[in-house]
């Protein structure tokens, strides 16, 4: 897999508020004032000079970081490999935890999701498996006629002592021109790692406890 | 139904709401048939804690009976039930480590980001207390939807009254954890700041568990009465200097364990003392939204607590806290444990000791009252400590 992202047109690098925000919310007026100076102090050029090459995955690079066209998040699930591989070699079972995805179509080794847009729109996504080593790892990829540009690969690797199994997912995308692409890119610019985040969270809930944790009342709210 | 709902600091309703409905497969709607405000619904209702919203149903000490059940409850319907103040799932890491308030999988996923950016790591799930805890309804209602239904609630036998189990759900797991996270040791004596409900628990548990003596510390004397008939020695501070009261009885040692079960709302700052003179300045940080929690309680706990001894903090904090005396905790050697309680982990024991008498569970009960007056509850409970010590509220009275 590449480490270079695909180009999103117009992005002016990661949004601070909603951070800042939660952090009035808390009232914390100092710790404010800490983090609203770390970006400044904190990536100088003196710390980019680098004697060695850490461990950490390279899609951390601070050089790199809040890039919105490059998602990749891990999370450890307290399930055996297998059966994580099961669940998401299924891809029609993707609405279950990825919120954005309204329905997946499988026909053989090519599948169509449909994607909620802003405004109530949906684009389409046409993705082909590429990769596919079993219990290990995932690849997938966009075919020609697809209205969004995507790639992405998930691994599963067991995790010591019988505590489950780490999952890494790395997602690419391009959004299509047009108005609707400006909406997607949008979105992703806004919300680029949140979205990942919150469905690998979600898949872990479903994977561990057999449901999506809610805290609605009704059925209606939902 | 009706159900206490929150309005703005210090402004409680009771409104009529939809009633709660099962959502998932491991749910279950439970009747409450008695329903407890906690100190810690103090906090919010005081507008301490960020992420409570207008029209959330407060409330997590509750119990009752099963009404409805989801395809994959254990539970029957008719049962009677004690609810955990924690939502846990019973299946991730920290479930299956005991560690049920730390669970990955209750809080769910988009109000996940609050706390992660506050603390490192999102916080587990509880009932009605904020979105920060996940924006479930709580209990002090007719009904509530109970998630997990199959690893929370506890079945209690019908021959013991919804009194004296009630405080399964939240008080007496929390002061029995908070004595056990005290490491207490045979001949031990043991410090409790506050002798609200959760304080007067810890002290029986400390007893329990082995501790030579409990000195327990307030300014309410009704509080200060209820310690004493628990088992403790009491200190009033606004009487004595604690510290210096604390050193002298024990010999100049200090307290083996200390235990804080007041929290963020720390009182008493007159009297000179350095731990206390700072919560003045908490108190004026706190009033102007700032967001330090006050911590008066804590630091002199620090204070008197021995070398090489144990702080336990059951009281709960949510922000910062200036002037912690770092210094005196790293030099002095003192370990500290604290957290949100494991609910399940203790329920079991905890049933069979008051099934055995071993604790009592009721005398702290100062009100009861139907849920219509919820709000009087809240009112008096925050501006009349002395004698509104515990507030029972009975829904459908």
């Amino acid at each position: 897999m590449s480490r270079h992202p695909i180009e999103v047109r117009g992005y002016r690098g990661p949004d601070p508020l909603p951070r800042l925000a939660l952090f009035a919310a808390a009232g914390t007026a100092i710790a404010l004032l800490a983090f609203a100076a770390k970006p400044l102090f904190g990536n100088s050029p003196a710390q980019r000079r680098r004697e060695l090459e850490d461990d950490a995955p390279r899609r951390l690079s601070r050089e790199r970081a809040g890039s919105p066209a490059f998602v990749g998040k891990s999370v450890l699930i307290n399930r055996p490999r297998a059966e994580l591989y099961d669940f998401w070699r299924d891809f029609e079972l993707f609405p279950q935890f990825m919120e954005n995805i309204r329905a997946v179509e499988v026909n053989g080794d090519v599948s169509t999701w449909t994607i909620a847009a802003p405004a109530g729109q949906t684009v389409t996504a046409e993705v082909e498996v590429v990769e596919d080593l079993r219990n290990e790892r995932l690849a997938w990829k966009s075919t020609p006629q697809s209205q969004i540009e995507t790639k992405g690969t998930i691994d599963f690797r067991d995790a010591p002592a019988g505590r489950g199994t780490y999952v890494d997912a790395l997602i690419e995308y391009k959004p299509p021109g047009g108005a609707v692409g400006r909406a997607i890119a949008d979105l992703f610019r806004r919300e680029p790692h949140v979205q990942a985040r919150h469905d690998l969270k979600r898949f872990k809930m479903l994977m561990e406890a057999g449901e999506v944790s809610t805290s609605w009342r009704t059925r209606r709210q939902s | 139904m009706r159900a206490l709902t929150y309005h703005g600091t210090k402004d409680v309703r009771v409104d009529t709401v939809p009633d709660p409905e099962i959502i998932n497969p491991r749910d279950a709607v439970i009747k409450i048939t008695s329903t407890a405000i906690c100190g810690s619904d103090l906090h919010l209702y005081d507008g301490v804690i960020p992420g409570t919203l207008n029209g959330d149903i407060l409330g997590h000490e509750f119990m009752g009976e099963v009404v409805e059940t989801g395809p994959k409850s254990t539970l029957k319907k008719g049962q009677r039930v004690v609810v955990p103040f924690t939502i846990s799932c019973g299946k991730c890491y920290f479930c299956e480590k005991q560690q049920f308030s730390a669970c990955d999988n209750a809080n769910p996923a988009e109000k996940q980001d609050m706390t992660e950016q506050l603390y490192g790591h999102a916080v587990g799930g509880l009932f009605g207390y904020s979105h920060l805890t996940g924006g479930f309804s709580g209990g002090q209602a007719e009904y509530v939807r109970v998630p997990y239904s199959d690893v929370g609630p506890i079945v209690v036998p019908d021959h013991l009254d919804d009194d004296k189990v009630l405080f399964l759900s939240d008080i007496l797991p929390t002061g029995w954890m908070a004595a056990d996270n005290a490491d207490i040791e045979e001949g031990d004596t043991v410090a409790v700041w506050g002798c609200g409900p959760v304080g007067l628990f810890c002290i029986q548990s400390a007893l329990l568990m082995g501790a030579d003596r409990v000195i327990a510390i307030d300014h309410y004397s009704r509080r200060l009465e209820l310690a004493r008939q628990a088992g403790a020695q009491v200190i009033d501070f606004k009487q004595t200097n604690v510290t210096e009261a604390l050193m002298e009885m024990t010999g100049g040692i200090g307290p083996d364990a200390v235990i804080d079960a007041v929290g963020m709302e720390s009182h008493g700052f007159s009297l000179g003392d350095q731990a206390q003179a700072f919560n003045l300045a908490d108190t004026i940080k706190q009033k102007v939204g700032i967001g330090a929690d006050r911590g008066g309680a804590l630091r002199e706990a620090i204070f008197a607590c021995r070398k090489g001894g144990r702080l336990s903090m059951p009281g709960v904090y949510g922000g910062f806290v200036d002037k912690f005396p770092l210094g005196a905790l790293m030099e002095k050697g003192i370990q500290i444990k604290s957290g949100q309680t494991h609910v399940q982990r203790y329920l079991n024991q905890l049933l069979r000791l008051i099934e055995e008498d071993k604790i009592d569970t009721t005398f702290m009960i100062s009100h009861r009252l139907p849920l219509e007056e919820a709000p009087k509850g809240y009112k008096n409970f925050k501006d009349n400590q002395n004698d509104w010590t515990k507030v029972v509220l009975k829904p459908g009275v």
